[in-house]
């Protein structure tokens, strides 16, 4: 499980996670599950597109993820969010559907983009994954207060910072980036399950929010660990223990809560 | 509306046929399901109801059932339990819809899996997630249509009660309306209709067929019976004519058919654009029209 060719499998996992964790703590604060799940759906065809013209696969899910930040940004502002998000990402499955039909790799590389692929990472990919969670990861740093102050209460924000729907725009930026670079590790349809799991259940352990963040990036750490062991072991797609554990998460941060509830009543 | 085929054969062809009828069932359900879906903000969990269904649709082709089958006990089994679980609070709802929908496609992952090693079934994976109309057995079209017509009656029986209680709960507890027994007869028809759409443009496809022409018709129409009627016009359309194109493109590239999953989702999404553009069209010369009288 700790031969050389697994080292940057671990290493690429432990960065993905922390990064997942830590937009996931925003994800659950704003309120945003469907779009958490929508824009890893709307990069699936940039890795088809990539994978056809033969381009890195990161740089194809990036530019589609931007891209599905402009859609959905554009179709919310007149529709609610969940119909946006809904049609976008119906549209790009269609579409990477296509694409990998058209390019003839099909089934094989399905099943890989859906559900993830922790094997076979090379250096030049892990590096560029450590570059781009420093960048997503610096911009969510910066930015936290006023995202924070905003998913809590948006009048509140509006009144101390003025303009907050650029905010929006930038919290979308960040989901994106770190869509991107998860997609491959744990698959376009488990990436938000890492977000929204752990992230769920650190509202229970702690009532100030930026130990919340903490325990939900160690926490979504712990999962990825324990989801490719136990991958490792059983053979078994990662994806499988990544959506479990993080079912578990939440119910164990349900449980936890409800008994706190018990107890003080 | 829709070019006729210019390929002899369309008519004769038997799973042209089959792939007309039960996309023809699918539509019509998910139209009326899905316009009650989409006003009452239910579109998250009709999505989650749909990719969870994949597991289902999965384990069928492990055992050797009949994909409908599967489809459709994943479906009921799991909007049963996030009504059994009902949570008011809209935004624990979303997170809940969300965990289960990772746990699901988890299941799915590994059953998709063990459908690759252990049984014959390879192409398992496209089928369940994205469809593939063209071969679905003829074998299926009773059971389908059977389905369909359930939910139809399930939809009319609730139509009145559920369309109360998506305006207001209040009001639909004074009227005397029993508000649990209509969600989960809503809850069991979007079942139903997610299935048949799970089985037409696939699992992971079908929330375009189930809110897209929904949505589209909510756009454009000011009465619920209107919406009703415009957005199975739609579905309708976009499905057939989903089935034409993709008839057709065996002849665009040699050899190989475009995906059908793919016209069908491609036409909703342009049907959806057309309204929105057609409906703030509307709402801009109404504006100018009673200039400034409200926003």
């Amino acid at each position: 499980m700790f031969a050389p060719f697994m080292l940057h499998a671990w290493l690429l996992a432990t960065i993905v996670a922390l990064v997942s964790g830590s937009v996931g703590f925003f994800v659950v604060a704003r309120r945003a599950a469907f779009p958490a799940h929508a824009l890893p759906l709307g990069a699936f065809p940039g890795a088809a597109a990539a994978s056809l013209i033969g381009v890195s696969q990161l740089l194809g899910l990036a530019v589609f993820c931007a891209l599905g930040v402009l859609v959905i940004s554009q179709l919310q502002r007149r529709e609610r969010r969940e119909v946006a998000s809904a049609l976008w990402l119906a549209l790009s499955l269609a579409a990477g559907m296509l694409l990998l039909s058209l390019s003839g790799v099909y089934a094989q590389s399905i099943n890989g983009l859906l559900f993830g692929q922790v094997l076979g990472i090379s250096r030049e990919q892990l590096v560029s994954v450590a570059v781009l969670s420093g960048l997503a990861l610096g911009v969510l740093a910066l930015c936290a207060r006023p995202l924070l102050l905003d998913s809590l209460s948006g009048e509140l924000a509006a009144a101390a910072l003025g303009r907050t729907a650029r905010l929006e725009w930038v919290f979308l930026a960040i989901l994106a980036l770190s869509t991107a670079i998860a997609v491959p590790v744990v698959g376009a349809l488990l990436v938000f399950s890492l977000m929204v799991g752990p992230a769920s259940a650190a509202r229970a352990f702690t009532n100030r929010p930026w130990r919340a963040l903490g325990v939900s990036a160690a926490l979504s750490v712990v999962t990825v660990w324990s989801a490719i062991a136990l991958a490792y072991l059983t053979n078994w797609p990662v994806g499988l223990f990544v959506g479990l554990l993080g079912a578990a998460c939440y119910v164990s941060g349900r449980l936890r809560s409800a008994g706190a509830v018990a107890q003080a009543g | 509306m829709m070019a006729m085929p210019s390929n002899p054969g369309f008519w004769a062809n038997e799973p042209v046929r089959v792939a007309l009828t039960v996309g023809a069932g699918a539509a019509l359900v998910c139209a009326v399901v899905g316009c009650a879906t989409v006003m009452r903000r239910q579109s998250f969990a009709g999505h989650a109801l749909a990719d969870v269904s994949s597991a289902g649709g999965s384990a069928a082709y492990l055992l050797g059932l009949n994909p409908l089958l599967g489809f459709l006990g994943m479906a009921a089994a799991v909007a049963g339990l996030m009504e059994w679980a009902e949570i008011r609070d809209a935004r624990e709802r979303d997170l809940l819809t969300g965990v289960v929908l990772g746990a699901g496609l988890g299941l799915t992952a590994l059953l998709l899996y063990f459908d690759a090693t252990l049984g014959s079934a390879s192409g398992a994976a496209v089928a369940v997630l994205f469809g593939s109309m063209f071969t679905i057995p003829p074998t299926i079209v009773p059971l389908a249509l059977a389905v369909a017509v359930a939910a139809l009656v399930a939809s009319a029986v609730i139509y009145r009660p559920l369309l109360v209680s998506a305006l207001s709960g209040d009001l639909a507890r004074a009227q005397g309306i029993r508000v649990r027994a209509v969600t989960l007869t809503h809850a069991l028809a979007l079942a139903l209709a997610v299935s048949l759409a799970a089985m037409t443009v696939g699992a992971i496809l079908a929330t375009a067929l189930l809110i897209g022409p929904a949505a589209a018709a909510l756009r454009l129409a000011r009465r619920p019976a209107q919406a009703l009627g415009l957005a199975v016009l739609i579905g309708l359309g976009a499905t057939w004519g989903g089935i034409v194109l993709a008839y057709e493109s065996f002849y665009w590239t040699p050899g190989r058919g475009w995906p059908v999953s793919f016209f069908i989702v491609t036409l909703i999404f342009a049907a959806y654009l057309l309204s929105s553009w057609v409906s703030s069209r509307d709402r801009t010369l109404r504006a100018a029209a009673t200039c400034g009288e409200g926003a």
